[in-house]
């Protein structure tokens, strides 16, 4: 009796990364295009996976179809490497692609990530993938979206600084936590897909390539390397990140990282960092283990490495922590 | 009203139209119709409702574009441009920086979940201030000069009543001085108590600001208060026009006269 594996179909390099050539050379083109116009949104032919759309769908194709055999993956969601779903999408992509995985942001060619930036620096050559649930920036102030790409192709924007002159005069202060607007490279506006505000400034001139894709939208979108990133503000009233300070980290003592707040009973929280395989490289150097921890994007006193580039980090985001990440299937 | 000593009109128009047609399917609203209007100077627009008056003005905002005819503008850079050959960005910025309009009905001038001072901010925004504390003290500027109460300056237009609604308009269309104000119906549908008090301060506006000024209004006490002269439409066509007192003491044409007896 022949067993199963010989009557089966030997493996074909062809179908290498689960989708076949005709739509890895869709997403390539595409990706070139955006890379070539930072922050444009260039429509894509998305394919069916065996993921239900909502779940990473479009981060997915375009890691997929960049993944190579020499690659090594990273998978996030929500700063974990541990969640069930980027367990899965890491599993996924290993079993199609072969590549090796890590859970160490230095040692990952190819990061996919949903909601979170890694804390620490992404060098050159490195390529980040975001999830994206929403491309559009737009949406709040012009839910036409046809009426929207004139606005974009007229860089015609204004009506953004309307929403941020709102929510001066209603809060006092910029509310907008996650998905904060800015302008890619003094041309387009985008949305960074729902990092907390502490994260957008980690995409300004930064050495690594990022991809934004979003799979039910069907869009793709890129901030390349060394490009100018500036978060949506006033003259005279600056973009925030979230105040970290005076939070420390539960398991490492570490400070000035972005935090998971961890209510609890008696009514006071603790905080935990949000970027376990940074968590992970910590631990083990207390523990005088081998680790590289690699440089962050704020140092432990909680100044940004683009000197001056936060014109102020305290002040009208004092109730922090208004990036509070959503659970389920929102991502794409 | 303070009267200026007669003088010869040798300026350019601030604003001349010539020829307009704007067809709806095989609807006429507007039928060959020409004006001008000169700097401090207020056009009244009467007819029955269906007229086409409310279509001009759209025109006039450049909202739309018309199936024929020419609208030129004399300021800065464009004196000489038919606005409706403008490009998409151009036509936004002139119609943003000096054109002023204020609808009959507060939600097609207002953004109703947008507080009254974002509204009249709006404006300078859409002109490039991006200062906080600029658009502020400007909304504050601007709503004061038309009037309205100030300590409620940050509510949602949907709380006020509808006289307040017609202020935070006029205030949005005058937050950066334009040269061309269109006013249609402004105080139709108040009541008339309210309506005086609007009235009062688009005649203070008028004392205070060289603006060209068209009103569109069937009611005729309004335009006799408001405009220095007076152009009478019906079915898209413009059949008769003078001076205000002129035309509603003496109307020519059957179709004044029978407005004019209708109302008065
Ligand atoms: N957007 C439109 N589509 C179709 N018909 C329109 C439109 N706007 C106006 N009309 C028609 O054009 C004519 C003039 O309307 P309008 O300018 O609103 O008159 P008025 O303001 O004098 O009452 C009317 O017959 C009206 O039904
Ligand atoms: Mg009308």
């Amino acid at each position: 009796m022949p067993s199963l594996a010989q009557l089966a179909q030997p493996n074909q390099d062809y179908s290498y990364g689960f989708l076949d050539a005709f739509a890895k050379r869709e997403l390539r083109r595409r990706m070139l295009k955006a890379i070539a116009l930072p922050g444009y949104q260039v429509p894509y032919a998305s394919r069916e996976l065996p993921i239900a759309r909502g779940w990473g769908t479009g981060g997915l194709q375009v890691t997929l179809s960049l993944a190579g055999p020499n690659d090594t993956v990273k998978v996030i969601d929500q700063g974990a490497d541990d969640s069930v779903n980027a367990a899965n999408l890491r599993r996924f992509i290993s079993r199609m692609t072969g590549v090796a995985t890590t859970t160490d942001t230095n040692a990952a060619s190819l990061i996919q990530s949903r909601h979170r930036i890694p804390e620490e620096r992404l060098n050159e050559g490195q390529v980040l993938v975001l999830q994206v649930p929403d491309p559009e920036p737009l949406r709040g102030v012009q839910p036409d979206i046809s009426r929207a790409r004139q606005m974009h192709a007229d860089a015609d924007y204004a009506l953004m600084w309307l929403g941020l002159y709102e929510q001066l005069v209603r809060y006092g202060r910029f509310v907008q936590g996650a998905s904060y607007p800015v302008i890619v490279h003094q041309r387009y506006l985008m949305s960074p897909s729902p990092i907390p505000r502490w994260d957008t400034p980690s995409l300004h001139q930064a050495a690594h390539l990022t991809l934004l894709s979003a799979g039910r939208e069907k869009r793709l979108y890129a901030v390349p390397p060394y490009t100018d990133v500036y978060p949506i503000e006033f003259a005279d009233v600056y973009f925030q990140v979230e105040d970290q300070s005076g939070r420390v980290c539960m398991i490492t003592g570490a400070g000035n990282k972005f935090m998971d707040e961890l209510p609890q009973t008696d009514g006071t929280s603790l905080y935990r960092i949000s970027d376990t395989g940074y968590i992970e490289k910590l631990v083990k150097q207390q523990r005088g283990e081998a680790a590289h921890v690699g440089e962050t994007y704020y140092d432990e006193a909680g100044q940004f490495y683009h000197a001056g580039f936060l014109k102020s980090t305290q002040g009208n985001s004092a109730r922090s922590a208004d990036f509070s990440p959503r659970v389920g299937q929102d991502a794409d | 009203m303070q009267t200026l000593p007669p003088q010869l009109i040798t300026a350019r128009p601030l604003l001349a139209a010539r020829n307009l047609t704007r067809r709806y399917g095989s609807i006429v609203a507007v039928d060959d119709v020409s004006l001008v209007v000169y700097s401090g100077e207020t056009l009244g627009i009467v007819g029955e409702s269906g007229s086409g008056k409310s279509t001009v003005l759209r025109l006039l905002n450049l909202e739309e574009p018309a199936d024929e005819g020419q609208v030129t503008l004399n300021v800065p850079g464009y004196g000489d441009t038919n606005l409706f050959s403008l490009e998409r960005f151009q036509r936004r910025q002139v119609q943003i920086r000096h054109i002023g309009i204020v609808y009959q009905n507060p939600h097609q001038g207002l953004r109703m979940r947008v507080t009254s001072s974002g509204n009249v901010a709006e404006r300078l925004i859409l002109a490039g201030e991006r200062r906080y504390a600029t658009l502020r003290e400007a909304a504050r500027d601007s709503l004061a000069v038309s009037e309205f109460p100030l300590e409620r300056m940050d509510d949602l237009p949907a709380k006020l009543s509808g006289g307040m609604q017609q202020r935070v308009q006029l205030a949005k269309a005058i937050a950066l001085k334009p040269a061309l104000l269109l006013l249609d119906e402004p105080t139709t549908g108040l009541d008339v108590s309210v309506q005086a008090l609007v009235l009062d301060t688009l005649m203070r506006l008028q004392r205070e600001r060289q603006i060209a000024t068209i009103v569109v209004s069937h009611d005729l006490g309004v335009i006799r208060t408001l405009a220095d002269r007076v152009m009478v439409m019906r079915r898209g066509r413009v059949v008769e026009q003078g001076l205000t007192d002129q035309v509603l003491d003496d109307p020519q044409h059957p179709y004044t006269q029978q407005l004019v007896h209708a109302k008065l």
